[in-house]
């Protein structure tokens, strides 16, 4: 009983020989900076839509554990949905994240409710839903650096990147 | 090693059945089991002398046996072992009993003595002997021969037999745990997949930190690992199969899969599906790979964790209003769900125990976080850890022990914001960090390895 046999140690060492290998076909999943590849046009053109985007707000805010879009917040997601009016070949990602302060799973929910209350947003003012992909990375991926108020507050929001 | 040193291993692998039924039969006619309680957590002095070889010297495999036996069980908190300086009386092995009056004047409750040697075709020869010595009874013993790979598993599962003997409860040190090693600055982590024993040694790393992953959790089998994993940009649960290292993904969901943990019984995994702004779990029959919705509401219902008979599923849901998170339990099929949690606060990622008693989870009051257990009808809540960001309860399949992390603040200079693994008894004693390469994040247990 105590001398149990050890089936998993033959598995193990061939995981060490393996240790980068995922074994998932497909692509090497490079690229992922979101704004390296624009679905059509040129790269010039790409260029000038992200400082158009940028200019304009790519994104919206969040009270804590909130994904109600405040007035500020609908206002920069009307200027959105006109800018994509204007750039009828560009298509988006919004990314939806959230602060520190939660815990990882129900903040990638959280994220993911940002993230689609956004494109609602867009979807009613006559954007083309599918012109826009969501995304939510939960509490990985913070805009501000630390563990303040002001970080927290920069990190609750869904940012609009062009595809 | 290759699949004929593992045939090796079985074929030569010996259990001498008479010795230890014979030491069994001698425990159960003088031993008490000792059921440690809070309140009751005066550690047992034990002697451990370093294993002998056959002439009747410490052998170097012998001290190394020893010295893992007595690392797990001192880390478990419930045992203090003795300076080896102390001992005088012999630690050979020759079958009689030891002298008790040699070990009584030292404190020793408990003295192991044994013999580790190395044989013929990579194997060693192990053999030991578990006395009480306030009784001056032998309470177990077993001899056998493994395969030197196996040495620290032998020594673990020989301090997993102490702990049963003593304590009643099963031991938890021939275990495994997964986590995610974490390293670089707090807005570019690198996030690998990791696996390692429960005192961390055989350390491998499973992803090469190409792709963010997150929360895995092992199968009962501890063949299977869940976890989510943000290939392409596209999170979604996958299966990480440990003998053939390969990951497939689960499935192709309409939105975002995550949350996964698999059923004890290995038929199913329950999970959430995160969609147009609601979050609800669901369950997936593996052999099919057909796929139920079980909660369907416009709230966040997340953290699945199976009861031990896959009968009920504890998660956490804002359902109650916004800013809300609360435990809640449905049955398996979705039905009869009611709010379990009651306390102050919010409360997260409920983990069902093995044992089947008791939840653990996380919870936030005020600002802070805390690691706790409550029943499973939401009374008799404790808090055992608190820090400034503590998650990710685990359970140790014995059900005393729980391991999480806990993260540091991070400073707007980009250092600080470290996180590691801790584990605590879950009579709210004996934490203590559980040293990995890097940082470490969301610890999964593997249940008793096979």
């Amino acid at each position: 009983m105590i001398f149990r046999v050890l089936t998993l140690l033959a598995a193990l060492v061939m995981l060490a020989a393996c240790e980068t290998a995922s074994g998932r076909s497909g692509t090497d999943g490079s690229g992922s900076d979101g704004a390296t590849v624009s679905s059509a046009g040129t790269a010039e053109q790409t260029e000038a839509a992200i400082a158009e985007l940028t200019t304009i707000g790519d994104r919206v805010h969040f009270d804590f554990d909130s994904y109600a879009l405040n007035l500020l917040s609908k206002e920069v997601l009307r200027r959105q949905a006109a800018f994509l009016g204007r750039n009828p070949s560009v298509r988006i990602t919004i990314e939806g994240h959230a602060d520190e302060r939660g815990t990882r799973e129900y903040n990638l929910a959280l994220g993911e409710s940002r993230a689609a209350a956004a494109r609602d947003f867009l979807v009613a003012q006559g954007v083309n839903p599918s012109r826009i992909k969501t995304i939510s990375y939960g509490k990985e991926r913070p805009a501000a650096i630390g563990s303040n108020e002001n970080a927290w507050k920069q990190n609750r929001r869904a940012v609009s990147v062009i595809q | 090693m290759n699949m004929d040193m593992t045939n090796k291993i079985l074929r030569i692998f010996i259990i001498l059945w008479g010795i230890f039924c014979a030491a069994s039969a001698m425990a159960q006619a003088v031993e008490e089991v000792i059921t440690i309680t809070e309140g009751n957590v005066e550690p047992t002095p034990i002697a451990i002398p370093d294993f002998v070889g056959a002439d009747g010297k410490v052998s170097a495999i012998g001290r190394e046996i020893a010295s893992i036996i007595s690392d797990d069980l001192e880390g478990s908190g419930l045992f203090r072992p003795l300076s080896a300086a102390a001992f005088i009386a012999p630690t050979a092995v020759d079958g009689g009993e030891p002298d008790f009056a040699d070990w009584r004047p030292l404190g020793a409750d408990a003295l192991l003595l044994g013999r580790a040697e190395a044989a013929a075709g990579g194997t060693i020869d192990v053999e030991f002997y578990l006395w009480d010595v306030l009784r001056g009874a032998l309470i177990g013993a077993a001899t056998g021969s493994i395969s030197t790979q196996a040495k620290r598993r032998i020594a673990h599962q020989i301090a997993d037999l102490v702990y049963k003997k003593w304590t009643g409860d099963d031991g938890y040190f021939d275990t495994r745990i997964v986590y995610v090693a974490e390293s670089g600055p707090a807005n570019k982590r690198i996030k690998r997949l990791a696996i390692m024993d429960q005192d961390g040694h055989n350390h491998q790393f499973i992803t090469d930190g190409a792709d963010l992953v997150l929360t895995p959790r092992f199968s009962q089998s501890v063949q299977e690992i869940a976890y989510l994993n943000y290939f392409n940009d596209e999170p979604n649960v996958y299966i990480l199969d440990l003998q053939s290292a390969t990951s497939e993904l689960l499935g192709s969901f309409p939105g975002m899969s995550f949350a996964p943990r698999f059923s004890y019984s290995g038929e199913s995994l329950i999970m959430s599906l995160a969609r147009d702004g609601k979050t609800n779990i669901y369950v997936m029959n593996l052999s099919t790979r057909q796929i139920t919705q079980l909660t369907n509401t416009p709230y966040i219902d997340t953290s699945p964790s199976y009861a031990p008979d896959d009968s009920q599923i504890v998660f956490n849901s804002d359902r109650a209003g916004k800013g809300n998170q609360q435990l809640y339990i449905m049955d398996h099929n979705g039905r009869n769900v009611r709010r379990i949690s009651r306390g102050k606060g919010r409360y997260a990622t409920p983990v069902w125990s093995p044992r089947g008693d008791i939840i653990a989870f996380t919870k936030i009051y005020k600002g802070d976080f805390y690691i706790g257990v409550m029943n499973t009808d939401g009374t008799g809540e404790r808090l055992l850890a608190r820090g400034f960001l503590v998650e990710a309860p685990t359970w140790a399949p014995n059900g005393r022990v729980l391991t999480y992390f806990k993260q540091n603040p991070t400073n707007e200079d980009g250092s600080g914001g470290e996180a590691y693994l801790y584990r605590i008894d879950i009579t709210g004693f004996n934490e203590r960090r559980l040293i990995t390469p890097q940082g470490a994040s969301d610890p999964a247990w593997s249940p008793f390895l096979p």
